[in-house]
């Protein structure tokens, strides 16, 4: 048989190989991936929008709608982002499937742009359509739109080097949902997606400034309708530290093959 | 056996030393292979076979040691010598997100190597997948997930094929299938490499066999040369009146007597003549009935190497 030679070689297939079997494994399961998480903020859309929104409002000048939409976009990009991630590289692992990928010339850094530009994909297309159903019940501003823009993604890259390193120290699917449920899902809660963290008494309003989350949900809202509890700044500022340790940390983690590479 | 024409070798072991834990998986051994042969590493559990594989394939990372395919090192130039490299790995690897025609198609790609339709629909065609293409992985039977396994770790065409107990499980049939199409890549120029438990398929199969125990190399040579350095022959000698004493004259033999003395049993010396052996019998005037001689085979020489049972080959 004929040898595949240097001619035939191209070094960014494997990247976009890769990169294309992450994004068609989310899509294959897209009631799960997709459909599922829309669904949920929908329904928190309705309740918030549709029925207690109209009689709520903690921000002058805005419907509480108006003001929970942000949140639940954000709410909706962080989950599936981490979700993409975090599932897909634990199961590689956990079913042994992750060899196939090491034996291939898949370098780390085509590793990790591939897994978290499909989970940044997932977690923005779930945010996309999360505000394109929010447009029934609340239209909002849109103060900075490229601001807005650069959190969510900001957000979703960030979540996606999270979720790498959460499926890279998992010993089990319940460690994975131990993460989901006891350390994003809180923070997300007490972020201020459902309340600005000015109304809070001390010392909750303080503890609130602690969550790294608060940040990313208060940019964002910042840059949606022009409101917020801090500045855009400090917001931005945080989150870009905040995602450059976890991207130096996902990738010092896959370059030693740490838990891939016995 | 073959003749090769001496140029680079497609594998260079130098000094490769692993431990896991504090427990040294692999001592510094030190081997090559040269380009279109077949090479076998064989071994019981726990010998350090997979481990050596793993650190090739880059699924371990190395103790100590050089490797280097093709004159390129697997560290250096790891994604020259991944490209170079296909593997069968020894546990099955299942993704159920793909069927069969997708994982092949994908598997090219993370070689940058593009998808060769023709090249794809022969290794569907010789691994008999045609009828399974639009299955998941969880859909096979176990043979068929092994032949899936095979045509993955070919699709980008790799000058290398290690094979990690590729038959393992699998049965007669399909075994001979396997080996035949691995003889007949080979002689299309891939080099190969492989493990397996079957020691008289590996006899048939390889040209030249290493056997490592406790994680050194305790032996490497050519197949038919370390069978024939290693086995005994034995001559067994049926006779028509039964003897009371091993006959004088036959001491380098080790001769011994047995049922009864009708059967007389002597061990040829490492290279000695047989004829030299009948004609001391013929001197002796033994009454003879009949004559059998048997060699060892690769399993024996295994077993006297290892002290270990190659087909059941302890912890």
């Amino acid at each position: 048989m004929d040898h595949n030679n240097e001619r035939e070689y191209s070094s960014w297939l494997p990247f976009f190989t890769l990169l294309r079997k992450e994004i068609l494994r989310f899509w294959r399961v897209s009631t799960q991936t997709l459909l599922a998480p829309i669904v949920t903020a929908g329904l928190y859309l309705f309740v918030f929008g549709a029925t207690l929104g109209e009689r709520l409002s903690i921000v002058e000048g805005y419907s509480y709608a108006q003001f929970v939409i942000p949140g639940l976009i954000m709410m909706g990009i962080i989950n599936n982002s981490f979700a993409n991630t975090s599932s897909s590289l634990f199961m590689s692992r956990y079913l042994g499937g992750i060899v196939d990928l090491l034996v291939t010339p898949v370098s780390p850094p085509q590793f990790i742009l591939a897994y978290t530009l499909a989970a940044m994909l997932r977690g923005l297309l779930v945010g996309t359509v999360v505000w394109l159903i929010s447009t029934v019940f609340a239209s909002l501003p849109w103060e900075s739109p490229l601001l807005g823009i650069l959190m969510a993604m900001l957000a979703s890259f960030m979540f996606a080097q999270f979720g790498l390193i959460a499926a890279i120290y998992a010993q089990s699917f319940d460690t994975i949902s131990m993460y989901t449920s006891f350390l994003i899902l809180p923070l997300i809660f007490l972020g201020g997606v459902f309340y600005p963290i000015s109304i809070l008494p001390e010392p909750w309003g303080k503890f609130s400034l602690l969550n790294p989350l608060f940040y990313l949900i208060d940019g964002f809202r910042h840059a949606l309708i022009g409101f917020g509890d801090t500045s855009y700044l400090v917001s931005f500022g945080f989150s870009i530290v905040l995602a450059i340790i976890l991207f130096v940390w996902a990738a010092w983690l896959i370059g030693k093959g740490y838990r891939l590479r016995a | 056996m073959r003749l090769y024409i001496r140029r680079m070798d497609a594998l260079v072991i130098k000094n490769l030393h692993k431990s896991f834990d504090g427990v040294a998986a692999v001592k510094g051994i030190d081997f090559s292979i040269r380009q279109g042969e077949i090479f076998g590493l064989l071994g019981p559990n726990g010998a350090g076979k997979s481990t050596t594989i793993n650190m090739i394939a880059g699924v371990v990372r190395l103790g100590s040691g050089q490797i280097s395919a093709f004159g390129y090192d697997n560290q250096k130039d790891y994604r020259h010598t991944r490209r170079m490299i296909g593997v069968v790995h020894q546990e099955i690897v299942i993704d159920n997100f793909f069927t069969v025609d997708q994982a092949l198609k994908l598997h090219a790609g993370y070689y940058g190597v593009k998808d060769d339709p023709v090249w794809r629909q022969l290794l569907i065609d010789r691994l008999g997948l045609e009828p399974h293409l639009h299955k998941v992985m969880l859909k096979l039977s176990g043979g068929l997930k092994r032949r899936f396994m095979i045509a993955k770790a070919l699709i980008h065409r790799p000058r290398l094929l290690i094979l990690d107990e590729p038959t393992a499980g699998v049965d007669v049939e399909l075994r001979h299938g396997l080996w035949e199409f691995v003889r007949e890549i080979n002689r299309q120029g891939t080099t190969i490499l492989l493990t397996t438990h079957y020691l008289e398929e590996a006899e048939e199969m390889c040209d030249r066999i290493a056997i490592m125990h406790h994680g050194d190399l305790i032996a490497m040579e050519e197949t038919h040369d370390l069978v024939r350095r290693l086995s005994n022959r034995e001559l067994r000698i049926w006779l028509v009146q039964p003897l009371e004493n091993v006959p004088a004259g036959l001491e380098e033999c080790r001769p011994e007597l047995k049922d009864d003395g009708r059967l007389l049993l002597l061990n040829l010396p490492k290279g000695g003549e047989v004829g030299q052996v009948l004609s001391q019998l013929c001197a002796l005037k033994l009454p003879i009935r009949d004559i059998e001689t048997d060699q060892s085979n690769l399993e024996d020489v295994f077993i006297q190497l290892t002290g270990l049972d190659g087909g059941n080959d302890g912890p």
